[in-house]
């Protein structure tokens, strides 16, 4: 018998009206205490394609994807093959057994529930007929799982609060499909669910609807952004916030302005000339609109204009799998634009820290006057994450940053844009309109001396080229410093990583731990490195580094910035689309290791 | 080149605005133009402009993308804070520091490179979004900065400066303007103070997205005998439509015309444009009527000038987007961020 620990997976018609009826399920796990992973596997496509909704419960919480479907609900004949053949050996098909269908594996065990017989009896709509199919298998599942079902009830009731008229035919429907299994079948199967308080407190949202909600909090007024899947959600977060949220309660007016640039060069643009006139502004975007807005970037980093970015990565390059994960626009993002340029990068890994690094990244960027581009994923970004639920200190203000006001501006002699006056390397600005006589400068990304004037003495430029590095030294202490494993380092072995690879980190780690091979972990949270990441790489005689991308690039940056003999970092790569398994990080360590992976036991599941 | 500042040494006698500020009060730093180039004219004509409206130089922002004419915002209005950006792209920025703060005015600067080819996308969406801004086209049918490639507003007929043919007709920015939904649109002369000044003093005082385009010749490489941005053509087929007076809010009106030859608009600020219609059945409201008027004139080979279209009924980008009237950038953490309850019950309605 096997208790809180299994992948289930949707295949699903794009279009069919499955979502919410997956997500229901999902959240009916969550609900009764259960950590939970939901996965959206959709096309780039909007109606016919096949999609998938996997879920992996784990009572752990050892939430990362993991190969190996315990419970194939296959409503997809297109998918069909395909979908069989992923059922791990002694695991289950739930089908509609409306339709006869061959089935060619007998080390799997057949759940024929007739769907579309039951919704054709009881509903007389068509589009009802084919909707209510989803609720009913998602109530088969409730009596073959053995969940709550009175959690799912009132989750229903919860949903159609206010069109109470579809509460009676969900709840209809969810009852067909359980009423048949727990009648045909014996229920509940050797996989189930059972109530546990394993969730805790924790909340279940996805990364890019936690960013908006940052973006809120952390005081930005202004969005500008052009639609791109991953991360048109991010704006679309913000806005539904905000209208809860920032509306002026004397006049109903926007305390915020979001507008929906023409493309992604437009919308960078007023990113820059909003946060240059001191209002808090950012985009989202994804790799394309990265590479679009490339030469605003450059301008943002020479002329020192405060920008913030949500980088949502898909896979590359070009058009490449818009709707699969990577982790693939480092390098494009960290030297962004031509000349010497680089930019401050924080990487989230979970749906809190799109929050907590929102709020983060606004204060970074007003006070390094420069770009901060927040790297999240497709996997963080689109798909909920049972995460911590969000805090905010009420004690902490904005960092606005350097910003001389008009009485700062009369007691300073001479203001100069980019003097570096507390020799930090952060000059000090003014907001267009601040005093009458003083403190209006030109910005520009032409070449400038410390007074913002056009020149073209190269040893002035050297000279600005040099505070700019001193800048970014500086930033090192500023932006999130590193998580460590372990409290105190015990091997020889490092293990870094970041981002979404989290997720899968501790279990792998349990996994290695199995097979006696020990390694001490950090996860990187920001570019530039700061000096726990040297340190880290300098104690450890061999450090791998997990990506999810083929070139290493976060590795070549940590070459290139830190100055690492190559030969130390070694690759664990994951790049195929899918958010990177404990089982693949663990194998390809094993592999490195000169360990067979077959021999050391093999992976996690697959085998049981 | 490099940057030189100018001298602030103050004639005891010169004219002063009711700010108490002389006209050397909103000039800039010393102009490294071609001598005699039209764009220094234009920064002359928006200096005068200014001083004439007795503008706070401080409450005004200027804006420009990459070119020659975009570098001349360093060469006017020094107390003014300015924004140099990237080839084609200053609408967008201009378009973010509106949404940040309002109550500031906008000088946009650009050229016929940087609007008419690179920048031809964010044009039409500034204007589209009705930016409350000026912007101003210093248009002379070539790329200066780059030294004299062909731009997509030299007339097919006009000839290079080594006689080299164009193969393309033409964009006509004004009327473009016109047909995106401008809500002001002149067109002018770097070479005629008397019609640009009180145009840009016009366009200054109207909300919403205010066109000029200044016709202003390249000395070096498009001034030549066979082109249709030298002085010397220009002067000679410019067809004024319009001639623009401005008055300011309280100011009387002196000059009398005859009935129907003359038509008042009162702009936002209360001050008024009264344009005396040199072209009898010209209708300066009717975007439809400005446009044939346009190319009537261009297929007689002529340029049409003078404020062409202005309608102060169109609401503007801020209205549009029903933004507080505050400036967003005026906001803080008490108006911005929502409380801990708030954010307690969101967290519940996650579980
Ligand atoms: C992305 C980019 N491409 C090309 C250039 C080179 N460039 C600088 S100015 C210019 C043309 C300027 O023409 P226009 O806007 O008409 O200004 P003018 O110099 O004629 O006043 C070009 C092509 C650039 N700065 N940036
Ligand atoms: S090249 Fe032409 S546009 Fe540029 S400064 Fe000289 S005259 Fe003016
Ligand atoms: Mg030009």
């Amino acid at each position: 018998m096997i208790v809180n620990d299994f992948v289930i997976k949707f295949a699903n018609v794009n279009g069919s009206g499955s979502a919410s009826a997956n997500a229901l399920f999902a959240k009916a796990i969550f609900r009764m205490g259960v950590p939970v992973a939901p996965k959206n596997i959709f096309p780039s496509n909007i109606q016919g394609l096949p999609t998938w909704f996997e879920c992996r419960v784990n009572g752990n919480g050892y939430l990362g994807r993991r190969d190996g479907i315990d419970i194939m609900v296959a409503m997809n004949p297109q998918s069909w093959d395909e979908d069989i053949k992923a059922i791990l050996p002694g695991g289950y098909l739930l089908y509609d057994s409306t339709f006869i269908r061959e089935i060619e594996r007998d080390d799997i065990k057949t759940i024929g529930v007739p769907l579309t017989q039951l919704c054709n009896e009881r509903f007389t709509i068509p589009r009802e007929r084919q909707l209510f199919k989803n609720v009913a298998y998602v109530g088969a599942l409730t009596g073959l799982l053995d969940m709550d079902f009175d959690i799912i009830k009132g989750m229903i009731s919860e949903q159609f609060r206010g069109k109470d008229k579809l509460i009676a035919p969900n709840i209809d429907a969810l009852e067909l499909g359980r009423n048949y299994a727990l009648k045909y079948f014996d229920c509940p199967l050797d996989i189930r669910v059972e109530s546990s308080d394993a969730v805790g407190d924790q909340i279940l949202i996805d990364g890019n609807a936690a960013a908006g909600l940052g973006c809120v909090f952390a005081g930005a007024t202004v969005a500008a952004w052009y639609p791109i899947t991953p991360s048109t959600s991010v704006a679309e977060a913000f806005e539904n916030y905000c209208h809860k949220l920032r509306i002026d309660e004397e006049t109903g007016k926007k305390k915020f302005a979001i507008v929906q640039a023409e493309d992604e060069l437009a919308a960078i643009g007023m990113v820059i000339g909003a946060n240059w006139n001191g209002a808090r502004a950012f985009t989202a975007t994804s790799g394309p609109g990265i590479s679009l807005m490339s030469e605003f970037l450059g301008l943002a980093y020479f002329a020192e204009v405060p920008a913030v970015l949500f980088n949502i990565q898909r896979g590359g390059p070009s058009t490449g799998m818009p709707t699969r994960t990577q982790q693939s626009d480092i390098t494009a993002c960290a030297y962004a634009s031509h000349g010497d340029t680089k930019h401050i990068l924080i990487f989230p890994s979970d749906p809190t820290e799109c929050f907590d690094f929102a709020i983060e990244a606004f204060d970074l960027a007003e006070r390094l006057q420069t770009p901060v581009i927040i790297m999240s994923d497709l996997d963080l970004g689109m798909n909920e994450w049972t995460t911590k639920p969000f805090k905010l200190d009420e004690t902490r203000g904005f960092d606005r940053g350097k910003v001389l006001n008009a009485e700062q501006l009369d007691e300073v002699e001479q203001f100069g844009r980019y003097l570096d006056v507390d020799g930090d390397g952060i000059p000090y600005r003014t907001y267009p309109g601040t005093h009458p006589e003083k403190g209006a400068f030109f910005t520009r990304g032409t070449s400038h001396n410390e007074y913002a004037g056009y020149t073209e003495d190269g040893s002035v430029n050297v000279r600005v080229m040099e505070r700019l590095v001193h800048k970014f030294n500086t930033a090192k202490e500023l932006v999130p410093g590193p998580v460590f494993g372990q409290d105190t380092q015990g091997s020889t072995m490092g293990l870094l990583y970041f981002g979404t690879t989290a997720i899968s980190v501790p279990e792998a780690m349990e996994m290695l731990d199995e097979r006696d091979i020990k390694i001490d972990t950090m996860r990187i949270r920001a570019f530039p490195f700061s000096k726990e990441v040297e340190d880290f790489i300098d104690s450890h005689e061999k450090v791998f580094l997990v990506e999810q991308n083929r070139d290493a690039q976060l590795r070549a940056l940590l070459v290139n910035e830190c100055e690492i003999e190559p030969a130390k970092i070694v690759p664990v790569l994951n790049y195929d689309g899918s958010p990177i398994t404990a089982k693949c990080i663990v194998d390809l360590i094993s592999e490195a290791l000169g360990k067979n992976t077959e021999q050391v036991g093999s992976n996690t599941v697959a085998a049981e | 080149m490099s940057y030189i500042a100018k001298p602030k040494f103050h004639h005891p006698n010169l004219p002063r605005n009711s700010l108490g500020l002389t006209r050397r009060d909103y000039e800039g730093a010393m102009s490294t133009l071609c001598a005699g180039c039209g764009h220094d004219s234009v920064s002359a004509a928006i200096v005068e402009a200014c001083f004439e409206l007795n503008l706070p130089a401080h409450k005004l922002a200027k804006m420009s993308g990459i070119g020659c004419s975009s570098k001349t915002p360093t060469y006017f209005l020094s107390k003014s804070h300015g924004f140099n950006s990237v080839h084609g792209r200053m609408p967008s920025v201009a378009t973010g520091a509106n949404l940040a703060n309002n109550e500031l005015k906008y000088i946009g600067v650009s050229g016929d490179g940087d609007t008419a080819s690179i920048g031809f996308g964010q044009f039409a969406h500034a204007v589209r979004r009705q930016v409350d801004m000026l912007y101003i086209v210093e248009n002379n049918g070539t790329y200066g900065l780059t030294k004299g490639q062909f731009s997509a507003t030299n007339d097919r007929v006009s000839l290079g400066r080594k006689g080299q043919k164009n193969a393309f007709d033409s964009i006509d920015l004004a009327a473009m303007a016109i047909q995106l939904g401008a809500s002001f649109v002149g067109r002018g002369f770097s070479g005629d103070k008397e019609q640009l000044v009180p145009m840009i003093k016009a366009a200054l005082s109207h909300k919403g997205f205010a066109f000029i385009d200044v016709i202003s010749p390249c000395v070096t490489f498009n001034n030549h005998n066979g082109s249709t941005k030298s002085f010397e053509f220009f002067r000679d087929n410019e067809r004024s439509i319009t001639a623009t007076d401005y008055i300011a809010p309280r100011e009387a009106i002196t000059a009398e015309y005859e009935e129907g030859s003359v038509i008042d608009v009162t702009l936002h600020d209360s001050s008024r444009v009264r344009l005396r219609k040199l072209d009898a059945n010209y209708d300066p409201s009717d975007s439809a009527a400005a446009l044939q008027h346009i190319m009537k004139h261009e297929e007689l080979g002529e340029v049409a000038t003078g404020l062409l279209y202005l309608n102060v009924e169109d609401t503007e980008l801020k209205e549009k987007m029903d933004m507080v009237n505050v400036p967003l950038n005026s906001l803080g953490v008490a108006e911005l961020r929502p409380d801990n309850n708030k954010l307690e019950s969101i967290n519940k309605s996650l579980r």
